[in-house]
Formats: structure tokens, C-alpha cells, sequence
């Protein structure tokens, strides 16, 4: 199976379940700065338009959910291309736009290093 | 020493409704689809009110009401207005106690901050605006002998705010202020995470204000934001937030064709040359102490200097001496005016604050001080406390390149001037820098070559009205605390007449 650098976890899918049955198909872009930022903003599909300014992480396989692309600003993952992602949810409240914010809940990216395996064919020749 | 009463217990100075209804039109209004959420205060982790959870119905009711106010609110006089803007500020002094205890509730900061900034600094700003306006000055260009071009500042009609929960009143009025000046009727959108204070300033000066100039609708960012920021009846959305929340309201804007302006955060460089340490001092005392400013507000601050780099040959004395000073800060609770740092603004902030600690260990970065959640007794056993935390690492670390909006302050050594240029710029944001040094050159020079719209120099958080406030790169687009702002709020009408009586000759 090919090196992932975005996974979530059940409880997070769980929610998502939730969200795609009230909104449709699901996406996620990574945030910078401020406030909110610092955290994965979920979005129906198709909402936030990415560009040649994103990069596609990887794509989310929830059972029972149409495949869930994450997204990060390319200067953004500059910095972020060494670690992997799991997208997590905690109690909270508010994220900008993003679509758990009604529901008492908010995403959050637990982050750890890739192993050199995952690195290696993540970014082969890095 | 001063232990404020928490709201809701008999002798504090500021009482909360158990409920807020949306604000427009100069009156309460409950929202249309009959929801409420509980806001909780971070201090105790406990809700003491309900607030009106909007949607596009009551965002549409609030533009109704802009939209009937802002004809003749945009035709007073330049007079009228600024003695209006003049009255808020005098008010809102008259109850400083009021307002800083209601803003340490809903936000979690501590009360001598809001008491010796926020709420000092929202009623310079009024009072800054109110100036500028009577002040402003249209212009005239004379073309030729016979032609002439006049320039008059018009208001744009309706626009949107949306407000964060850092400096929930402070952030309002750096929007409104200049909208209002510039005779603008506003739609603002408080954060949920702190929607009463503002409901707390509207209330005290509601007979000031006319009806349906400010309206206030509470709610979720997707719920009432979106609606606010896609709406084609408004004329600019402001915004201050993060990155991708700034790139769709843009997307927004860019299908109603309206500006923005907006701030967007930053990860900001605190830049200590070998020379400050030349003296044992009191300019030595104050770098120091503009070190420890990365727990401000629990280093919820968009230009939180969160990566301090010291110039190598002072690096372990001046670090040394750092934590000592980042040791005697006092945290707990936000209501005592000794606390210096109180709790983070909600529970997913702290979170992700620790979540930003784990990382940084996995990295590599060394704890020197703090990295931890406080856990305090009694009645804030359940708020959200962060204690100061300073790590040691380097430049490519996650820590110091993502802002973590905590009380979480990297540091990193440099070599020489262009080493520390080269780091401090070596980050997608622009907002804020620090430069500290007792040499004039390297401080104009350092200054100047750091991409940021803010360098304090030899000084940190400082936020005077007349000083212009944005970000380079990807912190955002505008300068707030400046008369520029008036203009960002403005129409640009252009007169070009003729006094000639002859035809051009062309039909």
C-alpha cells in the first residue's frame, strides 16, 4: 500500500459521517495564521477552490463517504513535509467557515514525524 | 490588588443578560430560526449565558436595517459624526471597569490587561477617528486653464465585519471606527467563542448610536459568517482570521466584486542583537521583558513574537536571564489585576496548543521552560490554562514556522546581522517583528529589511491609533490604527468639470 501523510481517526470519521449526510461530499484545507488557523477547515466539496497554489495531502477513505481530499497551501507544506497528519476532533467551539463549528466539535491535526520508509516514498530522492 | 467579583455574583461591576437576542437595529432582536448556543466562559470552563445562533435570515434582517440607515447616517456632517464616535469613547471610559471585567469573562484574559490596553486603546481609537475624519481633506486637481478635477470621499454604503475572538471589543473597534468615521453602516460578526462583550459595549451605548447604523449577529462561522461575507448587499467584508478562512471570503468578494481587507496573522521574529547585553540596565530590564511579551494575552496576539533569536555571543546569558523573567509570571486567575497570564480563549485552542507542544518535542525542540497544561484549584479547575512555555530549536521546526496562538515562545540563535535577517524572514507571514539593540544603523537597517508591516524597535505590543498596522506576505492585505483606513472604507467620487465654452471639435 502506498505511504499516506493524512490519516483520521474514528471519532473524527464519525463526525464526518455526520457533516456529509447534512452537507454532501466533504474536503479539507489546512490553515495558517491566526485565530482559527493552525487547523484543518472542512468544507463541502468543491467549496474552497484550490489552485496551482495547493497541494492535494493525500485523500481520506471513511466507509460509507465519497473520497475526502486534504489540501495545504504549497508554501505551507513547504514546512509541513516532513511530518504526517491525523485529523482528530476535540470538543470546541469555532473555526471560520469550517462546517463542525454548530456542533459542539472541532477538527485538529495531531501531527508526528514520517518514519524514513514513509519519507522515502513520499518524497523519493528527498 | 484588586479581585474582581465574576459576573453573575453579587458587587461585580458588569452584569450579564442570561440570553442575547441579536442586535439590530438599535434593539434586540431574537433569531428567526429560534436557536440559542451557551457560551462558556474560559476562565471556569462554565456557560453564563446564551447567545442567538444567526443564520442568513438574520444576517439578511441586520442588512435591512444597514441598508435603511445608511443613507442618512452617510449624509451627516463630518461634525456630527465624529461627536458621535467622540460620545462611544466617553462612555466606554466612564465604564472601563465594566467593559475590561465583561471582556476577562468572555475572552478568559486578564483583567489588568483589558484595564490598561484593550479597553484604553478602543477608546483612543474612537477618539483617533473622530480626529481624522474632521480633518480629512478631499482634493482638487486644476488639468488645465479651464478643466478641473475634484475628489470627494463618499461612504460605501453597507459593509461586513468579521471579528475575532482575541480582543473581541479592541478588534470591533479598530473596524468600526473607521467605517462608522467614513459614515458606513456596518453588519458585524463577532466570533463565537466570544459574543457577549461586544452585545455587553452595544447595550451601553445604544441611545448614541442611530438605530440600524451598527448591527450585531451572533453565531457560527458557517452558519451566519458565510452568509455575511457572500452577500452581495454589502460593499467590503473585513475580516481578520487566518489563511484559509481569508482565501474564501476573497472567493466570496470576488463574485460580488467588492474589496476586502484582511488580517490574517503572522509568526513574528523578536530579534535580540549582542549589544543589548552590553549593559546591565534598565534598557537591558526592558528587552527582557520584551522577551517575556510572547505571553501577552496568552500569546493570543496575531504579532505574538513567538520566535525570539538572539544573536550568538549573548545567547545563553540572555536566555538565561529570559526564563528567569518568563519564571516570575504570574498566571491564574484572569479577575485578580496581579495575574499576568489567565486562560486560553476555549478548549480547542488548548488543544491545539499542546498539540503544537507535542510536535515540537517530536522534532526535536527542547522544553526549557513550561510545556504544559495548568490545572488550577477550585472554581478554575476547569478553564483553560497553558503555562509560559519556551522552546529551544531551529528555524525549519513546525513550532516555528505555524502559529500556535498559545503563551509558546521558539527560540533559535543567530550569527551576525545577515544570519538573523535571513531567519527572521524566513516564514510565509509578515504582520509583526521585534528589533532590540542599542545601535541606531542596526536598527534602521534591521528594520527595514525585515518583510513585516510592523517592526517595533526596541519595543513590543505597542498598538497606538496613528501607527499603521497590516501585514506583508501571506498576514493579509491593508493597514488598520491609521487614517489610511478611512480610505479603505471610502468611495472615491470624481468631479471633472469644464468651464470652457468651447466644443472640442471632435462631432
Amino acid at each position: 500500500m502506498a505511504a499516506s501523510q493524512v490519516a483520521v481517526t474514528p471519532a473524527a470519521a464519525g463526525l464526518m459521517r455526520e457533516l456529509a449526510a447534512e452537507h454532501g461530499p466533504l474536503m479539507f484545507h489546512q490553515s495558517g495564521g491566526c485565530c482559527d488557523g493552525s487547523a484543518p477547515m472542512c468544507y463541502p466539496a468543491g467549496e474552497f477552490l484550490t489552485s496551482a497554489a495547493d497541494h492535494l495531502l493525500g485523500v481520506l477513505t471513511v466507509d460509507g463517504l465519497a473520497p475526502v481530499e486534504v489540501w495545504m497551501a504549497r508554501d505551507q507544506y513547504a514546512y509541513w513535509s516532513h511530518t504526517h497528519l491525523t485529523i482528530d476532533v476535540v470538543p470546541g467551539r469555532g473555526s471560520g467557515f469550517s462546517l463542525e463549528a454548530p456542533t459542539g466539535h472541532r477538527f485538529l491535526v495531531r501531527s508526528r514525524l514520517l518514519t524514513d520508509e514513509e519519507a522515502q516514498a513520499l518524497h523519493p530522492g528527498a | 490588588m484588586t479581585v474582581y467579583q465574576p459576573p453573575g455574583r453579587p458587587g461585580s461591576v458588569v452584569e450579564f443578560r442570561s440570553r442575547y437576542e441579536h442586535w439590530i437595529g438599535g434593539d434586540w432582536r431574537p433569531p428567526v430560526r429560534g436557536q440559542y448556543f451557551e457560551n462558556p466562559t474560559p476562565v471556569t470552563g462554565r456557560p453564563f449565558c446564551e447567545v442567538a445562533r444567526g443564520t442568513s435570515e438574520d444576517i439578511e434582517a441586520a442588512l435591512d436595517a444597514a441598508h435603511a440607515a445608511a443613507p442618512a447616517w452617510g449624509r451627516t456632517s463630518p461634525a456630527e459624526r465624529a461627536q458621535v464616535l467622540l460620545r462611544v469613547a466617553d462612555r466606554m471610559e466612564q465604564n472601563l471597569e465594566a467593559l475590561a471585567v465583561a471582556e476577562s469573562w468572555d475572552n478568559g484574559k486578564p483583567v489588568r490587561e483589558a484595564l490598561a490596553a484593550d479597553i484604553p486603546l478602543a477608546v483612543d481609537h474612537l477618539r483617533y477617528f473622530a480626529g481624522a475624519l474632521r480633518a480629512q481633506e478631499g482634493s482638487l486637481s486644476q488639468l488645465d486653464e479651464d478643466t478641473v478635477a475634484y475628489h470627494f470621499h463618499e461612504p460605501l454604503g453597507v459593509v461586513g465585519q468579521i471579528i475575532p475572538w482575541n480582543f473581541p471589543i479592541l478588534m470591533a473597534v479598530w473596524k468600526l471606527a473607521p467605517a462608522l468615521a467614513a459614515g458606513n453602516a456596518v453588519v458585524l460578526k463577532p466570533a463565537e467563542q466570544t459574543p457577549a462583550s461586544i452585545l455587553v459595549l452595544m447595550e451601553l451605548v445604544a441611545d448614541l448610536l442611530p438605530p440600524g447604523v451598527v448591527n450585531v449577529v451572533n453565531g457560527f462561522g458557517v452558519e451566519a459568517g458565510k452568509p455575511l461575507a457572500s452577500s452581495p448587499r454589502i460593499r467590503k467584508i473585513a475580516f481578520t482570521g487566518e489563511t484559509t478562512t481569508g482565501r474564501l471570503i476573497m472567493q466570496y468578494a470576488s463574485a460580488n466584486l467588492i474589496p476586502v481587507s484582511l488580517e490574517l496573522g503572522g509568526k513574528s521574529p523578536n530579534l535580540f542583537f549582542a549589544d543589548v547585553a552590553a549593559e546591565q540596565d534598565a534598557f537591558y530590564d526592558k528587552a527582557l521583558e520584551g522577551f517575556a511579551m510572547f505571553a501577552l494575552n496568552q500569546g493570543e496576539v496575531c504579532t505574538c513574537p513567538s520566535r525570539a533569536l538572539i544573536e550568538a555571543p549573548i545567547y545563553d546569558r540572555f536566555l538565561g536571564d529570559g526564563l528567569e523573567r518568563v519564571r516570575a509570571i504570574r498566571q491564574g486567575n484572569p479577575l485578580d489585576t496581579d495575574t499576568m497570564v489567565g486562560a486560553q480563549a476555549s478548549n480547542d485552542q488548548l488543544e491545539k496548543i499542546l498539540s503544537y507542544i507535542d510536535i515540537g518535542q517530536a522534532e526535536g525542540a527542547k522544553v526549557l521552560v513550561g510545556g504544559e497544561r495548568v490545572q488550577l484549584d477550585g472554581e478554575l479547575a476547569g478553564g483553560y490554562y497553558v503555562a509560559p512555555t519556551v522552546f529551544e530549536g531551529t528555524n525549519r521546526m513546525r513550532i516555528f514556522q505555524e502559529e500556535i496562538f498559545g503563551p509558546v515562545v521558539a527560540v533559535a540563535r543567530f550569527d551576525g546581522f545577515d544570519d538573523g535577517i535571513e531567519i527572521a524572514n524566513d516564514t510565509l507571514y509578515g504582520l509583526g517583528a521585534g528589533v532590540w539593540t542599542r545601535d541606531g544603523s542596526t536598527a534602521h537597517r534591521a528594520g527595514r529589511a525585515i518583510q513585516a508591516g510592523r517592526v517595533w524597535t526596541n519595543s513590543y505590543h505597542l498598538y497606538p491609533a496613528h501607527a499603521a498596522f497590516g501585514g506583508y506576505k501571506n498576514s493579509g492585505i491593508g493597514r488598520e490604527t491609521h487614517k489610511m483606513m478611512l480610505e479603505h472604507y471610502q468611495q472615491t467620487k470624481n468631479l471633472l468639470v469644464s468651464y470652457s465654452p468651447q466644443a472640442l471639435g471632435f462631432f
